[in-house]
């Protein structure tokens, strides 16, 4: 990020402070350092160490990033969202928002994730990539949900008032993911048939080891990315307003020019 | 704030009674939505009744509980965002809080007109669906009480979604794409228990019923809530 949004202006002593910020720093890259490695150590164990599961076979891999991806997004980074949106609507500081906003912004991806895995798994079990399983409809509705949290923050409008009505969305999102969870379960056990689940099989050893470390590895992937996408949303945040104060101060001095135009004719 | 709410009601449905815009525009498209759905599954596709191997029945006959609701939700983003755009022009909001009404009678006024508009829709759309896919009725208490309940839960949570986008310029598009995820339940639970109400038996339909119920009164208090903040400075 550097002084885009200032263009022009490049006399002003002030436009250069964000030319040296980068969202990086001294912990922030240890913790990509040993994320990349926790990566590669999961890729080992789940495609290498671990032996292929029972009934399922090699298919049975997915199952060390495709339940680690659901829980990070759907139990941490919408909680995140929530507890922002909530801190944000009670304090009213900007930090709160952006930290919602960021943590929506990297579930979302990996809600896609999880349901892009989920299918994929579909296929070699159910012999099919869509089937209307409970957990998959649901996921794929909760995906909506939070795209349409995701539009209304970058909608044109004041930015408070922008803040304030994503924050009000980011609860009720939460509520809503709860219920489309329920009421989806629900509608499915009246109707469901003898289809084969493939979550349930029994893991032990070096399966259950890969797969704790499956869950650590994505929760290291999410810190990281949260991390800098706040970074990046703290940076544009500041951009924006100096962007308003560099403008202002641009216009001040066209005025000043003008008048001093008009005193001398 | 229930004298602002039927003031705000009264308002809001004086304003469709003189504009029309509700019965010559919006129940003919949910009419025709009906029509298109028939177009969409051909009349003349045939199942096996569920649980017999030998009588046939019509598919959208089978179907028509949750065509039905289709038709409302899609008929109800229209109602929604016209409750809307009347406060839009000229600054509306601003005066409705400026004549010092409360802001959760505002919602429950804004939310009550929207009910009594969808309500008269599905009278009509639920006419139409029985004329057009000939759908039996065994249990009236529960299809009326069903109606009744996601309808309020209709129109709560979309009186709530469309507050959030209104005055915006994408207030079309957003708030079909925020609202449908979240009735998406409702056309759940509405569809099973309109089944269990027009085939049988309605002990299927009771269970579902609780749950819109419940889904009503959480969008309503959410409304009640949440709408303050949503009007500040709008």
């Amino acid at each position: 990020m550097t002084t885009t949004g200032v263009k022009g202006s490049s006399e002003h002593h002030d436009a250069g402070n964000d030319r040296s910020a980068h969202t990086g720093t001294r912990g922030s890259r240890t913790l990509g350092i040993v994320t990349l490695v926790s990566v590669a150590v999961l890729l080992l164990f789940a495609l290498v160490v671990s032996p292929p599961e029972a009934t399922q076979g090699d298919a049975a891999r997915l199952f060390y990033i495709h339940v680690p991806s659901a829980i990070v997004c759907l139990y941490l980074a919408f909680s995140i969202t929530l507890v922002g949106s909530i801190m944000y609507l009670w304090k009213g500081t900007i930090g709160w928002d952006l930290i919602a906003g960021s943590a929506a912004e990297v579930g979302v991806l990996f809600l896609f994730f999880t349901l892009v895995t989920g299918m994929l798994w579909g296929k070699p079990t159910w012999g099919t990539y869509w089937q209307w399983d409970p957990r998959l409809t649901s996921t794929a509705v909760s995906f909506v949900l939070y795209l349409g949290y995701l539009a209304v923050r970058r909608l044109d409008m004041d930015p408070v008032l922008r803040s304030r009505r994503a924050a009000v969305l980011g609860i009720v999102s939460f509520a809503n993911l709860i219920i489309v969870r329920y009421s989806v379960q629900w509608w499915r056990s009246l109707h469901q048939g003898p289809t084969l689940d493939p979550l349930d099989m029994q893991i032990s050893g070096v399966m259950l080891f890969t797969w704790v470390f499956g869950v650590f590895t994505m929760l290291l992937v999410f810190s990281w990315l949260l991390l800098h996408r706040f970074r990046v949303a703290w940076l544009e945040h500041q951009l924006a307003e100096a962007g308003i104060d560099v403008a202002i101060r641009e216009r001040r001095n066209e005025a000043g020019g003008d008048a001093a135009l008009g005193g001398a004719i | 704030m229930w004298r602002d709410a039927r003031l705000i009601a009264a308002k809001d449905l004086r304003v469709e009674w003189v504009s029309r815009v509700l019965t010559t525009q919006v129940v003919p498209f949910g009419l025709l939505v009906l029509i298109l759905f028939g177009f969409g599954i051909s009349p003349d596709l045939q199942t096996f009744e569920p649980g017999e191997a030998t009588s046939k029945v019509a598919v959208l006959e089978q179907v028509a509980p949750g065509l039905f609701w289709l038709a409302v939700l899609f008929s109800a983003l229209l109602a929604i965002g016209r409750s809307f755009a009347i406060e839009a022009v000229d600054g509306n909001l601003d005066a409705l809080r400026l004549a010092g009404l409360d802001p959760a009678g505002i919602f429950l006024g804004k939310a009550g007109a929207v009910l009594v508009e969808l309500l008269l829709l599905e009278v009509v759309l639920g006419f139409g669906s029985f004329v057009l896919y000939g759908a039996p009725l065994d249990n009236a208490v529960l299809l009326v009480t069903v109606v009744v309940s996601a309808t309020v839960g209709i129109a709560s949570a979309g009186t709530l979604y469309a507050a959030l986008a209104a005055g915006l310029r994408v207030r079309d598009t957003l708030v079909p794409l925020l609202l449908l995820p979240v009735l998406a339940p409702v056309l759940l639970g509405a569809s099973l228990a309109t089944e269990a109400a027009l085939f049988g038996p309605a002990s299927d339909g009771w269970p579902w019923l609780a749950a819109l119920g419940a889904f009503a009164v959480l969008y309503l208090g959410a409304g009640i809530l949440a709408f303050g903040s949503l009007l500040e400075d709008s």
